[in-house]
Formats: C-alpha cells, sequence, structure tokens
C-alpha cells in the first residue's frame, strides 16, 4: 500500500504599479490594479476553475477516495474574492465534499519567519482565520512561503500548535536519504514533517508537455508505474506545485487534466490512495529526525532562500521593510495595516534577483520588471513612501519602548474617559428620576460634572499625573485625522 | 599566423574609441600566441607600443624613388621605424607617383587626424597600402573602420588574401540616419569586396545587413572588450570634502551621444534633490546649446560643464562621480561605460547601445526615456544597496571582458577564411 500526498499552492501578489521618486510623499496608493485583475481573471479562466471543476467531478467519481490539500494566500484570497467570486464558491464547494484540506502560512507570503517571528506569527493567525472565515476549517499543518524551512521555524510552527509542516527536498539536507517518508524536526520533535517528492512533482508541473523530454508524454498509466516501481517500505510520494501548473505551466492542450484525471483510476487498480496531509500525520510514524540549520526552500538549484534574499539588493530591501515591524503593529489605521502586507509578499523580492544563469531565467519569466533593479527602484521608492507614512503616525524619535507606554496610557485613559461618562450618564439619569425634575438638566455642561465626579472615581491617583504628561504628546495619534482624509 | 592591419589610430595618440579598439584587439590576438600582426597608421608618433605589433607610418612609406642613404633615413624616420624596412619598401614602389606632392624621403605627408580634405587623405593611405601590401607577407588583411577599407581592398587585389572588415562605426550611427553619399559608398564598397565583415555589435550587425544589404552570414559580431586599468588610476580617489553625488556625462557633446536627455533628467532630479551635482565632461558642437538649457530649466548652480577632459584628467571625473551616464542615441558599442565600471562607479546606459547587448549589471533606459533615467539616478545616489551592488556586480563583470576573448575570436575566424 502506498499513498500520493497532493497538495497545491495559489498564491498572487498585490503588483507594484510604476511608483516615481515624484510620488514619495505625494501618492499612497502602490498598486497596479489592472496588471492584478488581468492576470488572476486569466489564470482563474484557464487553470483554477476547470481544475476545481475537474477536482470536484474526480471526488464525486472516486466516492471520496480522492482527497487533496490546499494552500491559498491571504492576499490571492483577497484577488479572488474581489475579481473572480465564483472562484470562492467553487472552492467552498469543493470543502464542503470533506475530501480537501486547507494548510495553514503567511497570510502575505512573506518572509517573515526569517526576519520577524511576531510578524509571523501574526500572519499566520490572520492567514488561519480569513481559512475559517471562508472555508469553516481550522489549518492544523502548516506550510511556509515557499516552503522555506529550518530549524528555527519548526519551533515556531511548533509552538503555535501544529502538528506537521511542508516542506522541500533539499539534497543538502537530505543526503542520501528518500523523501517517500514522513520525518520529525530535530528542534521540535513533535513536528512531522512531509517532503516534497521533487522529481516525481516536477514531472508534472515542469516536464509534463515538453516533447524533448525522454518520458514523453507522460500518461498515468506510467505514472502509477513509476509511483509502484518505488522500494517496499517507500510509502509515501507527496506530490507538491502550484496550482497553474494545472492548464497554465502545463496548457490545457497538453492533455493535463486528463492525465490528472485518469490518476484514480490506475492508483486504484495498484492500491495507492490518496490522502491529505492530516490523514497521513495521523496514519505514519516518523523514520527520522532531519536537522535543518540553515534555510531551505523548493525554487532554483540550491534549494536555498536565494532567490528572495541572495544580494544586497534584496538584503536591503528586506531589512528596511522589517526594521519598522514594530511600529506598523503599533499603528492602528488601517490602510498602513493593509499596505504593510502587502510589501511584505515575497515576490517583491523575487524580482530583483539578479541570477543571470539559467536557473534564474525563471525569475525574470514572471517579473513585470526588465531587470532587477528596475524592481528595485520601484520597490523602494513604494517603501520610502510607506515609512513616512508610519514616522508620520509616530515619530522616529520616540522609541518603541517609550512609544508602547503612552500608547498604553492613552488607550487606558480612553477607557477611563468612557467608563467615567458612562457612570455620569447612570448618575445623570439617577438625579432626574430622584430630584423629580427640580433640577435643570441642561445646565450642568456635561464636562463639569466630568470634573467633578473625578475626585470621587479616582481610583488610580498614581496613575493621574503619568497621564497627564502624555496628554501633550498625543499630537502623534490625533494626526490620524489628516492621514484618513486621504482614502 | 601573419595579418597586415590597417587603422587610423593607435594609442597614445587617440581622438576617439577607435583607436583604443584597434589597440585592445591586437593585443589581445597578440596574447593568444602564434599571431604576427603588422599594424599600418597614417602617422605614427614613435610612441606607440610595439611589443605586440610592428607599426609601419604611411608617412614613412615611400610611393616615389628617392635616392637617399641608411643615415638620412635614420635621422628622418628612425624613432619611428626601422630604416632598413624604409628601403624594402622602396623596392615594392608599384607606379610613378612623382606627380603627387610627395616629401623629401617621397612619401605622402598624412595629418593622421580627421583634417578637412580627409577623403583625399584616405585615397592617399590606399595607394600607401599598394606599396606595403607588395612588401609585407600576409595571410590575411583586416581593416579597421570605413577609413582603411580603399586600402584594405587595394591590398586585397594585390596580394590576392582575404580581406575582413571591422565595422566599429557606420555613417548610420555618426549621422543619426542623414549619411553622407560618399561616406556610404566607401562603406558599401569596402563591404562588397570583404571576405568577411566583423561588427562590434549585433545593432551595427543589423545596420550592416540592413542599411547596406549585406548577406547575414558574411557579417560576424565580435563585441569590444576593455584593458585592464593600472593601480596609478585605480587608486585615484575622489576629492576630499566632497558632500553631495555626482552624475557624470562623458563624450562628445553632440547629437549622437543624446546630451539633452541627460540635461532633461537632470532637472528632474534636482527638483525634488538637493544634495547632487551634474558634470557633463566633452566638448562638441552642442554645448552651447546645453547651457542654455541647463539655464532654461533653473539648474545651472548645479550643472557643471568641465569641456573636453583628456587622459588621467578622465579617471579623476569618474574616481569623483557616483553615476556615469551614457545616453547615447546610437552607439555601435560605446567602451567609456566600462571604464567608468571599472573604476567601480555604477553605470546608465541606453538600449540603443551596442555595450548593452553584453552587459548585465547596469541599468539599461531607452535614450528618450528621461523619466526612467531620472528615477535611475535618484536610486542609485538614494538607496546605497543599489550602489554597491551595481558597483561591486559591475566590477567584477566588467573584469571578465578581456580583449584576449575578442581576439581568440577574431584569429578562429581568420582560421576559417584562410582554410576556404
Amino acid at each position: 500500500m502506498k499513498a500520493i500526498c497532493f497538495y497545491f499552492q495559489i498564491h498572487q501578489p498585490f503588483r507594484l504599479k510604476h511608483y516615481r521618486f515624484f510620488d514619495i510623499g505625494n501618492d499612497h496608493y502602490y498598486y497596479d490594479d489592472f496588471a492584478d485583475d488581468d492576470i488572476i481573471t486569466r489564470i482563474a479562466q484557464r487553470s483554477y476553475l476547470p481544475a476545481n471543476e475537474m477536482l470536484l467531478d474526480m471526488i464525486k467519481e472516486n466516492g471520496k477516495k480522492f482527497k487533496v490539500a490546499f494552500s491559498i494566500s491571504g492576499t490571492a484570497l483577497e484577488q479572488l474574492e474581489q475579481y473572480v467570486p465564483e472562484f470562492i464558491d467553487s472552492m467552498k464547494e469543493l470543502a464542503a465534499t470533506g475530501c480537501v484540506e486547507f494548510l495553514s502560512e503567511t497570510y502575505a507570503h512573506s518572509l517573515s519567519s526569517l526576519y520577524d517571528p511576531d510578524e509571523f506569527v501574526a500572519q499566520v493567525k490572520a492567514h488561519d482565520a480569513k481559512i475559517f472565515q471562508l472555508f469553516g476549517q481550522k489549518p492544523k499543518v502548516f506550510r511556509n512561503t515557499e516552503l522555506i524551512y529550518d530549524d528555527d521555524i519548526a519551533s515556531m510552527v511548533y509552538s503555535m500548535g501544529f502538528k506537521a509542516a511542508i516542506t522541500a527536498d533539499a539534497k543538502h539536507v537530505l543526503g542520501w536519504r528518500s523523501p517517500n517518508f514522513l520525518y520529525s524536526s530535530a528542534s521540535a520533535p513533535k513536528l512531522k514533517l512531509l517532503l516534497k517528492n521533487g522529481k516525481l512533482s516536477d514531472d508534472i508541473s515542469f516536464r509534463f508537455s515538453n516533447p524533448e523530454w525522454a518520458s514523453y508524454p507522460l500518461t498515468a498509466d506510467k505514472y502509477i508505474h513509476w509511483i509502484n516501481e518505488l522500494p517496499q517500505e517507500e510509502q509515501l510520494v507527496n506530490l507538491f506545485m502550484n496550482y497553474d501548473a494545472l492548464g497554465e505551466l502545463q496548457p490545457r492542450e497538453s492533455g493535463i487534466f486528463e492525465f490528472i484525471k485518469a490518476l484514480p483510476r490506475f492508483a486504484a487498480e495498484s492500491d495507492i490512495e490518496f490522502w491529505t496531509p492530516s490523514e497521513v500525520v495521523s496514519k505514519f510514524k516518523p523514520v527520522a529526525e532531519l536537522a535543518v540549520p540553515y534555510p531551505m526552500s523548493w525554487t532554483d538549484e540550491a534549494r536555498d532562500t536565494s532567490a528572495w534574499l541572495g544580494n544586497t539588493l534584496q538584503q536591503e530591501a528586506v531589512r528596511k521593510l522589517y526594521s519598522i515591524g514594530e511600529r506598523v503593529r503599533l499603528c492602528t489605521d488601517r490602510r498602513i495595516k493593509q499596505d504593510w502586507n502587502y510589501l511584505q509578499a515575497s515576490d517583491h523580492f523575487f524580482y530583483m534577483s539578479t541570477k543571470h544563469n539559467d536557473d534564474g531565467s525563471v525569475h525574470s519569466h514572471y517579473s513585470p520588471y526588465d531587470s532587477p533593479y528596475t524592481a528595485f527602484t520601484n520597490y523602494m521608492n513604494v517603501l520610502s513612501d510607506f515609512m513616512t507614512r508610519v514616522e508620520e503616525q509616530y515619530p522616529a524619535s520616540i522609541d518603541n519602548e517609550e512609544l508602547n507606554s503612552l500608547l498604553l496610557t492613552i488607550r487606558n485613559q480612553e477607557q477611563e474617559i468612557e467608563k467615567l461618562h458612562r457612570e455620569v450618564e447612570m448618575m445623570r439619569n439617577n438625579i432626574v428620576k430622584d430630584t423629580t425634575g427640580d433640577f435643570p438638566i441642561d445646565e450642568p455642561e456635561p464636562a463639569a460634572p466630568a470634573v467633578e465626579e473625578k475626585p470621587v472615581e479616582k481610583k488610580k491617583p498614581a496613575k493621574k499625573p503619568a497621564a497627564k504628561k502624555p496628554a501633550a504628546k498625543k499630537a502623534p495619534a490625533k494626526k490620524k485625522a489628516p492621514a484618513k482624509k486621504e482614502k | 599566423m601573419k595579418a597586415l592591419m590597417f587603422g587610423w589610430e593607435f594609442p597614445p595618440h587617440i581622438l576617439g574609441g577607435l583607436g583604443t579598439a584597434s589597440y585592445g584587439l591586437t593585443k589581445g590576438m597578440w596574447e593568444n600566441g602564434d599571431m604576427d600582426i603588422t599594424f599600418v597608421i597614417p602617422k605614427p608618433w614613435g610612441d606607440e607600443p610595439k611589443e605586440f605589433a610592428n607599426i609601419i607610418g604611411a608617412n614613412c612609406t615611400p610611393v616615389a624613388w628617392r635616392d637617399v642613404n641608411m643615415d638620412y633615413v635614420q635621422s628622418r624616420i628612425g624613432k619611428v621605424m626601422d630604416p632598413q624596412f624604409y628601403f624594402d619598401l622602396r623596392n615594392h614602389i608599384y607606379g610613378d607617383f612623382n606627380y603627387m606632392s610627395t616629401n623629401d624621403l617621397g612619401c605622402i605627408e598624412f595629418s593622421g587626424r580627421y583634417p578637412e580634405n580627409l577623403l583625399e587623405e584616405i585615397n592617399n593611405y590606399s595607394i600607401v597600402a599598394g606599396v606595403i601590401a607588395r612588401t609585407v607577407d600576409c595571410d590575411i588583411i583586416h581593416s579597421h573602420d570605413w577609413l582603411t577599407y580603399p586600402a584594405g581592398i587595394h591590398a586585397k587585389q594585390v596580394t590576392g588574401k582575404p580581406l575582413v572588415i571591422h565595422v566599429h562605426a557606420t555613417d548610420f550611427d555618426r549621422s543619426r540616419g542623414n549619411v553622407n553619399p560618399t561616406v556610404f559608398s566607401i562603406e558599401k564598397d569596402g563591404m562588397n569586396n570583404a571576405d568577411h565583415i566583423i561588427t562590434v555589435s549585433n545593432l551595427t550587425r543589423r545596420t550592416v545587413i540592413e542599411k547596406y544589404g549585406i548577406s547575414p552570414d558574411k557579417v560576424t559580431t565580435v563585441h569590444n572588450a576593455v584593458e585592464p586599468l593600472n593601480e596609478e588610476l585605480l587608486n585615484l580617489e575622489a576629492p576630499p570634502g566632497k558632500t553631495s553625488k555626482v552624475i557624470t556625462f562623458l563624450g562628445r557633446i553632440t547629437m549622437q551621444k543624446g546630451p539633452e536627455y541627460f540635461v532633461e533628467a537632470a532637472a528632474q532630479v534636482l527638483h525634488k534633490v538637493n544634495n547632487a551635482q551634474f558634470v557633463m565632461a566633452g566638448s562638441g558642437d552642442m554645448m552651447d546649446k546645453m547651457i542654455r538649457l541647463a539655464a532654461k530649466r533653473d539648474i545651472a548652480d548645479r550643472f557643471h560643464f568641465t569641456g573636453f577632459l583628456k587622459g588621467k584628467q578622465v579617471y579623476e571625473m569618474l574616481a569623483a562621480s557616483d553615476v556615469y551616464i551614457m545616453p547615447s542615441v546610437s552607439e555601435p558599442f560605446g567602451i567609456s561605460p566600462l571604464e567608468a565600471m571599472q573604476m567601480g562607479v555604477p553605470s546608465i546606459i541606453s538600449k540603443q547601445s551596442g555595450c548593452a547587448e553584453i552587459l548585465d549589471n547596469v541599468i539599461k533606459i531607452d535614450y528618450w526615456d528621461t523619466n526612467a533615467m531620472a528615477d535611475a539616478i535618484y536610486s542609485i545616489i538614494k538607496y546605497p544597496a543599489m550602489y554597491n551592488e551595481l558597483r561591486e556586480q559591475g566590477l567584477a563583470e566588467v573584469n571578465q571582458i578581456t580583449w584576449d576573448k575578442a581576439g581568440a575570436k577574431v584569429i578562429n575566424l581568420y582560421r576559417n577564411l584562410i582554410n576556404r
């Protein structure tokens, strides 16, 4: 008996529009909506929608024996909701079959796992909340952006309560070992690891329609035969790929849909089942621990993070971005939060890659820019503007700790004022009842009783003087008002 | 293998990129070994490097018999050429050119520059080539640029050896399309008579194929390269006390180089950035117009003209620069961005330059796209990572572009021609 575990990734970033240095400080809208709309609609029509339809048919036909998992980034979900809402409906339908598992990841498909643990946790929560809201599932298995994984990430993921994580089969980590087993993490032994079978996955997503490939044409028969040929003890085949491999990377004419559709029939003949990652975790036992001291991913020949962080441009951009992470999390402005999410998408850094070899050519294929330098320039211009906006909210001259305590005081004060207001209201009502209308209600200013009441209600006199001083410094917080106007 | 090359310039007395490229290629071929190169120039000064090529001056080659003795020749041209060679050449005079104005040695005088009577000088050069071709034994003939095509053709007719012409530029580049019919016909004639044509970029190759109607299989691109700089130049430093960023344009201020786009981009950047200065180094017929334009854009206080720079001054200028820009409208190759990169200066070049075909770690823009140019300038002076990445990667890249590789390509081409 063997098991195939299918998992598809869907991600789209919010692409930046051409943003010139003249726009810094003047224009706070950064996105190329036209391109986003165009791309997601095209991919959805050619790939996502027909593929969903196919999966639904397959699940119905095979009596729920066919199962898959999805990982959809928050930004992709937002775009799909906005431009292709029918996809969300179709996904809900799939979710309702019970044969589809949704995986957890960072909301913005970001690199926060490598740079900003707090942000990482926040984003994973935000993403899982979104999945729950749309599909009613709480993800149990975690998959990081582009399968980036190392021991530190494993610890974080485990501490957030995940049972398993999905990652790549980097040769420098696996060595002689096969990806066709369940592993566990060295740093968090209870966290199970599912590794991508790179060869068999890429046979479908990259080589399927290549006539120069020795195994062309690939048929379901042949493919299942390969899996069957694997050594007896290798029972797990993890096929991880981008969802747009079905219909976009491998066009419909190549017969990719028919190929996938035929898999369950041949699999059944060979006693091969389809499991979701959660099933895999509960049914298999890990064979060994994997130590991954340096981050690995599923991209490029090196299977490392050099596609996003390989050159100084990328490193600088990421560093600059996460240098304001703590600040942004203090902000309450909704638009700042949103831009913060969108700017974190790993794609922006991918476009800045200067790998000029064959490996790197895939970078220029996906990039909307004609060169990595233009990508960097554009991104940094946007980031400069974004940073000024954050700065306008809270000046950089106050350090985070101080700011934090100030914000806390302000918030406490707000709560207290509200509480006192309520009390005043209540008392006034009582007065009105008690005095049978003899007291003129309109006469006392609303503020006046508040002052009067205060000494009576003041339970924390120590707080007051401290709170008074920052009152002057409330100014930055109040600036929210002009910022909001720009909406 | 013996090659007879005809050129017009040779360092250190150069007027443009042609001399540098001819020198680099010759040296690169010599480094590949087994090459015996004779290089003819109109007027040698005697201080040309001679270790890898035998230099012959056209103005030292007799076309009319004069009865002079060894000592006299030694005193006249001894510092430029071996006197014995003068007598070898004299033995191969093939016609009576006494009707021409010749000097006491029976030689025609050359300016070696680009004078008013350039066409006459080109013609004289080809007369001299006849004598040289009869004297010097060679396997192949190689003519650098249109000025020497007639000489190459003549030598080919005399010796029957294959002729390679090297197109460093065409008149379409120099004139933005308004070609001079005489120049065009000389170029076309050279290309028709050549056994093979080498162009310095695919851009030029296309021009040769499309505008001159040459069969594509006869045209090969061999990109130019750069000579490594010496320690002294590499160690030049920016002047102390430099506080603002310097953005430099370096070259002839002519229509071909697109100076007006540089001024327009400068205006955009300067209206947003305070600590930047723009420098236009060079001279040319559009200089006054550019000064007026800078004044009109109200940026004259931070836009400077240095006039013509030569020799070391060029490198001092580069050492003080943070960005180098070459917005050429049409540039067959354009060696100066490579020199800027050698000095560690991030470069912005137009997509219409030949060197854009081989460079990755530069910013490429359309020459007319002043917005993109301004964006790139801003990015380099504002974001340190951008500056450092371009500087370091550019340096690493340009150090790989060496003449010996170009030389090997040319030698290979020679072999194919000779064995044909």
